[in-house]
């Protein structure tokens, strides 16, 4: 069962690779998945940054008791959890409900309402010409959002520490400098992307593949919401085990 | 020419085709009849090549349509236009783009030259006033209108039509066989249109398949159906008391001007 569901996927993206029909027809889709996923996600990604940068801050400085530690060290917690962590997880478990259940239900009710079978019919490759944009407008979209939701983030945690009396706008400014790594911006960046491929292409999956109707669209896109979380999830870990332990 | 051997097609182990063999011809309107559930559909599909056959070939031409490969079937795609039973339109797009889409994919025409031809089109269906809306916002009948416009765009060589009038009044249904039937002889293409319309068949029907639980129980023409002894196409096709004395009606009169033909 799993392994008919691993093959029938792996086939799906192999089908993705074809010569295009018309390279300014998938230009213009791709730019429409950019639009739709991109600047479709970017409120819900501001409001999530805002409030767990503000958390974080809050939550570390109460379990940075001791004195001798100096308030400097809050940004510096602060800074590198949003970007090891928060941003490119939470924001991509976040976007995995947003995004992948519009892929989902976008594909599925296609499929349903056979208008697949009519792309396919006049001669084009479905698979290349509904899925490989979105991918690739994902793989383009999600990292930059994840990008800014690391401003966003640190810099509400700024707002919150000071309106909370915890540390100096000065402090907190130390603090994001002091010791800082920039290949945790890069293992961020592989983290968005590799979240960026599942959050796109598993949804794809479970709409283009939806047989039935209404029903079973809603059933498509819960599916595809929980298992892009799990592998989001196991990925993580997977990324963390490799690029950090030995860093 | 469309070409059918021996088709037959299971849904894990029902049947729902058996051992179909027929040729659709060229310039002609080859009308697939059947009751609810007797297979036009599958058959459509088995012949478009979305559903695979289990037994049997479709050929085009020739050339045998259901041993290809999904990209070498491209080609022959390319000529063809299909109007699905549900319309199928895309809903993410007006119906002026729907019917340009196929432009826009496959021709190298300007934005004007486009534009001009898909008006073309939406007035051979009689929708001069809807361009801007989307299918939502459009009755079925409607769509179905901007199905046909969009399956004949560009100048198909095989003509798919499923159910072209369901939910039609008879006169916008009348106005689309004959739209149908004249680009079918004007351009010469190979049309197969399904249909239980009662008004089609005496109207367009140049060569009738009639099908009866996934089988072929009957072929012939639209004249021929009138003097045929089958007791199930009888049933079917001449189902009401009324039908039965237009079906007697025609016969009185085909036999009187044949008479007076000889003479
Ligand atoms: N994907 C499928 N899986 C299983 N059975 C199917 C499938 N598609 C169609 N069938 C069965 O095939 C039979 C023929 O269906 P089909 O849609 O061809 O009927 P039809 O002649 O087009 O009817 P209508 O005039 O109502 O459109 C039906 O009994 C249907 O249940
Ligand atoms: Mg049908």
């Amino acid at each position: 069962m799993l392994l008919t569901h691993v093959g029938r996927y792996i086939l799906m993206l192999k089908g993705m690779f074809t010569r295009p029909e018309n390279w300014r027809m998938y230009w213009k889709e791709f730019m429409r998945q950019c639009v739709d996923i991109g600047i479709g996600s970017l409120s819900i990604v501001l409001i999530i940054s805002v409030f767990i940068g503000g958390v974080s801050t809050i939550q570390t400085a109460y379990q940075l008791v001791s004195p001798i530690i100096p308030k400097s060290t809050i940004g510096q917690v602060v800074r590198d959890t949003m970007i090891l962590e928060f941003c490119p997880t939470i924001t991509s478990i976040v976007l995995a409900g947003v995004v992948g259940s519009k892929i989902a239900s976008e594909l599925g009710n296609m499929r349903v309402s056979e208008q697949i079978d009519a792309l396919e019919i006049m001669g084009i490759n479905t698979k290349s010409y509904l899925i490989f944009p979105k991918i690739l407008a994902a793989l383009l979209t999600v990292p930059m959002l994840v990008v800014i939701s690391g401003f966003v983030g640190i810099w509400s945690g700024k707002i919150a520490g000071v309106v909370a009396g915890i540390l100096s706008a000065q402090q907190y400014m130390q603090g994001i400098v002091l010791d800082f790594k920039p290949f945790n911006i890069v293992f961020a960046l592989a983290k968005s992307y590799t979240f960026a491929f599942i959050i796109s292409s598993i949804p794809a999956y479970f709409g283009y593949h939806v047989q039935g109707g209404a029903l079973e669209i809603g059933q498509a896109s819960t599916k595809a919401v929980v298992i892009s979380c799990i592998l989001i999830l196991l990925a993580d870990y997977g990324l963390a085990a490799l690029l950090l332990q030995n860093g | 020419m469309i070409e059918l051997k021996h088709v037959c097609k299971r849904f894990g182990d029902k049947e729902i085709l058996h051992d179909i063999s027929a040729i659709m011809e060229t310039g002609k309107a080859n009308l697939i009849i059947g009751a609810s559930g007797s297979g036009k559909t599958v058959l459509m599909k088995c012949m478009v090549g979305l559903l695979e056959i289990d037994e049997g070939e479709v050929l085009y031409d020739g050339v045998s349509f259901s041993s290809m490969s999904n990209i070498e079937r491209k080609h022959i795609r390319k000529e063809i236009g299909m109007l699905f039973q549900g319309a199928a339109l895309f809903d993410s797009m007006t119906v002026e783009q729907n019917v340009m889409f196929p432009l826009e994919m496959f021709s190298n025409m300007s934005y004007r030259e486009r534009k001009k031809r898909v008006d073309a089109c939406l007035d051979r269906v009689n929708l001069q006033d809807a361009h801007k809306k989307y299918p939502a916002e459009i009755s079925g009948g409607m769509k179905k209108r901007v199905g046909i416009a969009r399956a004949i765009v560009l100048n198909p060589k095989y003509l798919f039509c499923d159910e072209p009038n369901s939910g039609l009044d008879p006169q916008t249904s009348m106005l689309i066989d004959k739209l149908i039937h004249e680009i079918t002889v004007e351009f010469n293409i190979t049309t197969i249109i399904n249909t239980h319309d009662m008004n089609s068949v005496m109207e367009i029907g140049d060569h009738i398949v009639y099908l009866y639980e996934g089988r072929k129980q009957w072929e012939g023409s639209n004249r021929d159906i009138i003097f045929s002894q089958d007791e199930k196409l009888n049933q079917f096709i001449f189902a009401s008391q009324f039908l039965q004395d237009a079906k007697e009606m025609r016969q009185q009169a085909l036999l009187h001007s044949n008479s007076s033909d000889t003479r």
